[in-house]
């Protein structure tokens, strides 16, 4: 499936450049894309190291079971396959957290942190788990309670209304997270060993 | 005043969060210090690792978006989205959306800025671009992290529910407006 996306993105855009002569965007595009990619890696350094050090913290102090405590009744809905009291749940449930809050900056690494944490018990090396599927699908529907950024927009271009979106954003949101999970379920057998 | 204290909050949780967990540790007889630096370790490796996906994600991304590949796919896909109720308009916002944040982002600004924030257009862009993610960005970043290639169902559900948050942000919005609630 991500080949296939890879794939179609490169050969339409290579083909479009060829044939309405926009090859050397095309050709930038390549270089400055691969540039930015590595300076967003290299902007996770600093905040990935601090989270990874913080959460290490609460790991000792007993704080990430305590959390998968209270998350545990839904973590074994959405993550049955997850022991109760793995600090996995609690990183999952901070990540989410964080998304909730409209805090970006702390929701990645904290995700990236439960990716790891959900790592260490599959058994696959190469092959992510039905856990690991199952978070990112959540992940992907991208669920906030404060779009601060399109109401900030919106304010900038003189709406009379600028939060009036919040409602429907949020109604959206919870479905969309709905089908994302869903969805996970329905295609997990399908996927399963590829 | 809503958005205000909740932004108020979301300040204040961050700080809170870090004293909570240094404060809990050392309570708890945890060398805080050594251990800190025992986990931001890992932290190191993680953004290291996921250099070669992202370069590989974004460089597809890069030629796609630079080609003009884009407008040329929104009018082979107007018609059918038409059929969904999607109107043309919006089709390159749905279609960047997952690929790339920021070129959504310039997307649904333009939107905003030639149709206006109150226009039906404006409304609709500004639910479809907070209601969703950028997939298969999330989709590169988390699995890069952990040095797995292999996806699995991940985009499937993942653009699943970008087309169904799409599809519906637009019909809410007919609702709302035809409902005559505000105008």
């Amino acid at each position: 499936m991500i080949n296939t996306i890879w794939l179609t993105l490169i050969v339409l855009g290579v083909l479009t450049g060829v044939a309405t002569g926009t090859s050397a965007d095309v050709t930038k595009a390549a270089i400055e894309s691969a540039n930015e990619a590595v300076s967003i890696c290299l902007g996770f350094i600093g905040i990935m190291t601090m989270w990874s050090g913080l959460m290490k913290i609460a790991d000792s102090a007993g704080l990430t079971r305590w959390l998968a405590k209270i998350f545990a009744p839904v973590a074994s809905l959405l993550f049955p396959s997850v022991p109760k009291e793995h600090p996995a749940l609690a990183t999952i449930s901070m990540s989410i957290a964080a998304n909730l809050l409209g805090m970006g900056n702390a929701a990645t690494p904290l995700g990236l942190k439960a990716m790891e944490e959900l790592a260490s018990l599959n058994e696959k090396k190469d092959v992510p788990s039905d856990a690991m599927c199952t978070f990112v699908a959540i992940s992907t529907a991208g669920i906030t309670l404060v779009p601060t950024t399109i109401i900030a927009i919106r304010a900038q271009y003189h709406s009379h209304n600028p939060a009036e979106v919040v409602m429907p954003i949020i109604l959206m949101n919870i479905l969309a997270t709905f089908v994302a999970i869903l969805a996970d379920r329905f295609f997990r057998p399908i996927s399963k060993g590829r | 005043m809503l958005i205000k204290a909740v932004t108020f909050v979301s300040n204040l949780v961050i700080p809170l969060m870090i004293a909570t967990i240094c404060v809990a540790g050392y309570i708890k007889k945890v060398k805080i210090y050594e251990t800190f630096i025992e986990g931001a370790k890992e932290g190191f490796a993680v953004a290291v690792r996921l250099i070669p996906y992202l370069v590989g994600m974004f460089v597809a991304i890069g030629i796609f978006r630079e080609s003009g590949a884009l407008s040329i796919l929104t009018g082979i896909l107007s018609p059918p989205a038409k059929q969904l109720g999607m109107p043309k308009e919006l089709l390159p916002l749905a279609l960047i959306r997952p690929l790339s944040g920021t070129g959504a982002l310039e997307v649904t600004i333009d939107l905003i800025r030639r149709f206006g924030p109150d226009s039906s257009i404006g409304r609709m862009a500004s639910t479809m671009q907070a209601s969703s993610e950028t997939t298969i960005y999330v989709i590169t970043v988390y699995f890069g992290a952990v040095g797995i290639r292999k996806t699995r169902h991940s985009p499937i559900a993942g653009l699943l529910a970008d087309l169904v948050a799409f599809l519906s942000s637009v019909a809410i919005w007919r609702l709302i407006m035809s409902l005559g609630t505000v105008n």
